[in-house]
């Protein structure tokens, strides 16, 4: 399952990355394996997301959460 | 000004940084620039409780110091180089209480280059209410350094942390959050012993961020690659592990020292107000509601101010003729530089509004909301969300808005931004298709409600923005990409505007765009004053001569023959001499040798247009006198053909021209300012001009 296929509401641990370079940044911004990620909106366009992740919301393309795997 | 301590602000971006920094230095503050890089340096000074003068300097906000665009790569470079004039005593941390997890992976990586180091607090206001608990004293012992709640929009707490200030130790006293050494032993203990540096964790950010610190000899660069290679160190996989050990140690800092509930208070308000705002239909009405509102208020705020600043120099200007004697020199100050200098204040009021606008939009967030929206429509045509903000910003003024795209992490975004942003239909145009819709479209309305004049001036603000896109588009192909694009962006919960910093922000930008392009455009108006002043040979003289004869003297009046020689002078000075000598390439378009002379003109600035317009037609005055620059042109005809010079096809070839052409010494100037390279300035400057004369060339041909 990857965090791109949730639905807004939805919500997921994360388990990994399948991109190194994607993850570094993703977890700078407390996106970590471990954590709760929950899909808060989709842009009216159908992209990018905004997730709530460590006590906020990030936003990221669908691309970029295609990366992250949950448990 | 001599400090005694200095001292770095660093955090996270919308953590309230700038609002502490306004809070603690007030007015006394000056914005200049990092030494070789474009970044914005604020430095301020404070008076502690003990008397010392504290120099304090506001770094740009990030969320790690592993810097992801330009001005987030200056926070390493200040803290970590000795040598470097800023160099602070004692850093100040400002966390979010209201988020601290992710605000604490800057404070442990700061911490670890064991600088002494305080906490700030922020938003404790915020954390209460959203009833998150934090034990601040435990929280202070854990990380070994002072920690000060504060809260800096309602100026709580200021003065315990000045006092935390001035009782800072002058050693570093922090607890170690991660073993750094662990990462990489053999690299760090190398580069440590080899480049004299005792900080192990210096040593592996130096390892990873060696290629672009400038304070760095190359031959320490090529030995920490070599270091680096013999070790095969992998930069983004220490990084990952790094940060894998600092949010470790985060969790457990968190653990017994903050409490909170569930679901966050102020959250809920911010998502409310996230439904309607990025809703499928209402997100983006009310997003073109709030551009119309902009527009509106740019043009019919500033129009007062703006006419009072240009009667205030017309004033100037005149009592400084009354003044000082007649002659050359009276001439170059009042008509050349006064003139060239009334030409940039008059901005001043366009720019401070549109940087309130901007500095409130994205004080309450919902300037990252607007990017979030655009981002995959902006995506298409080789843009980013965040090029929104400097197209919009271009409807006012191109060289700020080229300055606020630095906020594009992308490379490649961020060019093509840069490239296109001078297209959309800055406020210098604006004078200029006024005057010329004036002259050839009828100011009737057509199906009861449009004002045909208004439906040409609104038709030219939409080309514009089309043209901005497709150029993009093109762009898309063109230039190769550095690195991958992406898009991870926090959106901040909303917030009230700070209007403290609202006109703080407007009162900086008007600073620096008065200085930095003022001085191109009283450069470019010199030399046009002495262009248009003084012509080859003795022409003038001849002139002279031949208007002093009876015929004219006795029979015209004063002021008209005045004007009449004037006309005459334009026509022989250098740059009548020069706008004949064009002539033969702009005729395709249209134009004569007089509207040659505005082109050449106006490269200084677009609205020296009508101002060197009302001069070739021979009007006494300035810009300001609109109708009678108007009557002027109305009236001229060709000598050949006895026909009106301003068809509707020259005049539409000429907007066609303004619409595209890069006329604008400031916005070349902050291109070559903002991309370091001449190249770029340049490939602009070509394939505007190339745009210009096509578009021009089609429009007249059409409609001859």
């Amino acid at each position: 399952m990857r965090l791109s296929q949730l639905e807004v509401g939805e919500k997921g641990i994360v388990k990994e990355f399948t991109d190194l370079e994607m993850s570094v940044k993703l977890m700078e911004m407390g996106c970590l394996p471990g954590e709760e990620i929950k899909v808060e909106r989709i842009a009216p366009l159908g992209d990018p997301i905004a997730i709530k992740v460590s006590g906020y919301q990030l936003s990221l393309r669908k691309r970029e959460a295609y990366t992250i795997v949950l448990q | 000004m001599k400090a005694d301590i200095r001292v770095a602000l660093v955090g996270n971006p919308n953590t309230g940084k700038s609002t502490l920094f306004n809070v603690l230095t007030g007015l006394n503050q000056k914005i200049g620039n990092f030494p070789g890089v474009t970044v914005d340096k604020k430095v301020g000074y404070c008076t502690l409780p003990d008397g010392r003068r504290a120099e304090i300097i506001d770094l740009p906000g990030t969320y790690s110091i592993y810097p992801k665009s330009q001005d987030e790569s200056i926070v390493f470079s200040v803290l970590a180089d000795r040598s470097n004039p800023h160099s602070p005593d004692l850093v100040v941390v400002i966390l979010d209480a209201s988020n601290l997890k992710r605000n604490l992976l800057l404070y442990s990586q700061v911490a670890d280059l064991k600088i002494p180091v305080v906490v700030a607090l922020n938003m404790m206001d915020l954390a209460k209410k959203a009833d998150i608990n934090i034990d601040v004293n435990l929280f202070a012992k854990k990380l070994g350094v002072p920690v000060v709640p504060i809260s800096a929009r309602k100026v709580d707490g200021i003065e315990g942390l000045k006092n935390a200030i001035s009782y800072a130790n002058k050693f570093a006293l922090q607890e170690d959050s991660i073993d750094v050494a662990s990462i990489a032993p053999e690299l760090v203990e190398s580069i440590g012993r080899e480049l004299n540096i005792d900080n192990p964790y210096l040593a592996l950010q130096l390892a990873h961020q060696h290629e672009t610190l400038t304070f760095l000899t190359p031959a320490q660069s090529n030995r920490v690659e070599e270091l680096e290679k013999e070790f095969s160190f992998n930069s983004q996989k220490a990084q990952g592990a790094e940060t894998i050990a600092r949010y470790s140690f985060i969790n457990d800092l968190l653990y017994d020292t903050v409490t909170k509930p569930v679901t966050a208070h102020e959250e809920t308000v911010s998502n409310k107000i996230d439904k309607i705002l990025t809703h499928k239909v209402f997100g983006f009405i009310i997003f073109f509601a709030v551009l119309m509102f902009m527009f509106q208020a740019i043009f019919s705020w500033s129009s007062y101010p703006m006419s009072l600043i240009a009667d205030a120099f017309v004033w100037i200007q005149d009592s400084l003729h009354h003044i000082l004697p007649a002659g050359p020199l009276t001439s170059l100050l009042v008509d050349g530089v006064i003139a060239g200098l009334s030409g940039v204040m008059v901005f001043i009021p366009q720019i401070a509004i549109l940087f309130a606008f901007i500095s409130i939009l994205e004080d309450t967030g919902y300037m990252s909301r607007v990017t979030f929206m655009m981002d995959k429509l902006m995506r298409k045509v080789g843009l980013n969300g965040k090029s929104v903000v400097p197209l919009i910003g271009g409807f006012a003024c191109a060289v700020p808005s080229i300055m606020s795209t630095r906020t594009i992490e992308n490379w490649k975004d961020r060019m093509i931004t840069i490239m296109v942003t001078p297209l959309v239909t800055c406020s210098a145009r604006l004078p200029v298709y006024t005057l010329l819709i004036a002259l050839v479209v009828p100011n009737r309305n057509v199906w009861w409600l449009f004002n045909l004049q208004g439906l040409a001036l609104t038709g030219m603000y939409v080309f514009s923005l089309i043209s901005a896109i497709v150029v993009a588009w093109v762009f898309k192909f063109i230039l190769k990409a550095k690195e991958r694009g992406y898009f991870i962006m926090e959106l901040p919960v909303y917030r009230m505007p700070r209007w403290n910093n609202v006109l703080y922000s407007m009162y900086e930008r008007s600073k620096a765009f008065v200085f930095q392009a003022g001085k191109v455009i009283i450069a470019v108006s010199v030399i046009l004053w002495v262009m248009a002043s003084y012509g080859p040979g003795d022409r003038f003289a001849k002139i002279d001569q031949h208007y002093s004869q009876p015929q004219y003297t006795q029979h015209m009046t004063a002021d008209s023959l005045g004007r009449t020689i004037a006309s005459a002078k334009l026509e022989n000075s250098y740059a009548g001499v020069l706008g004949h000598s064009i002539e033969p390439v702009i005729r395709p378009l249209g134009f004569d040798w007089k509207i040659g002379i505005a082109l050449i003109t106006s490269f200084a600035a677009r609205e020296v247009f009508v101002g060197t317009m009302a001069t070739i037609y021979s009007v006494n005055g300035s810009a300001e006198k609109m109708e009678s620059v108007y009557e002027k042109m109305h009236q001229a005809k060709n000598p050949d053909t006895g026909q009106p010079v301003f068809t509707l096809a020259v005049a539409f070839s000429l907007m066609m021209f303004y619409a595209f052409a890069m006329q604008c010494a400031s916005t070349v100037a902050v291109v070559y300012r903002e991309t370091k390279n001449w190249r770029w300035p340049a490939y602009q400057f070509a394939y505007m001009t190339v745009l210009a004369y096509l578009a021009s060339f089609i429009a007249y041909h059409v409609l001859k």
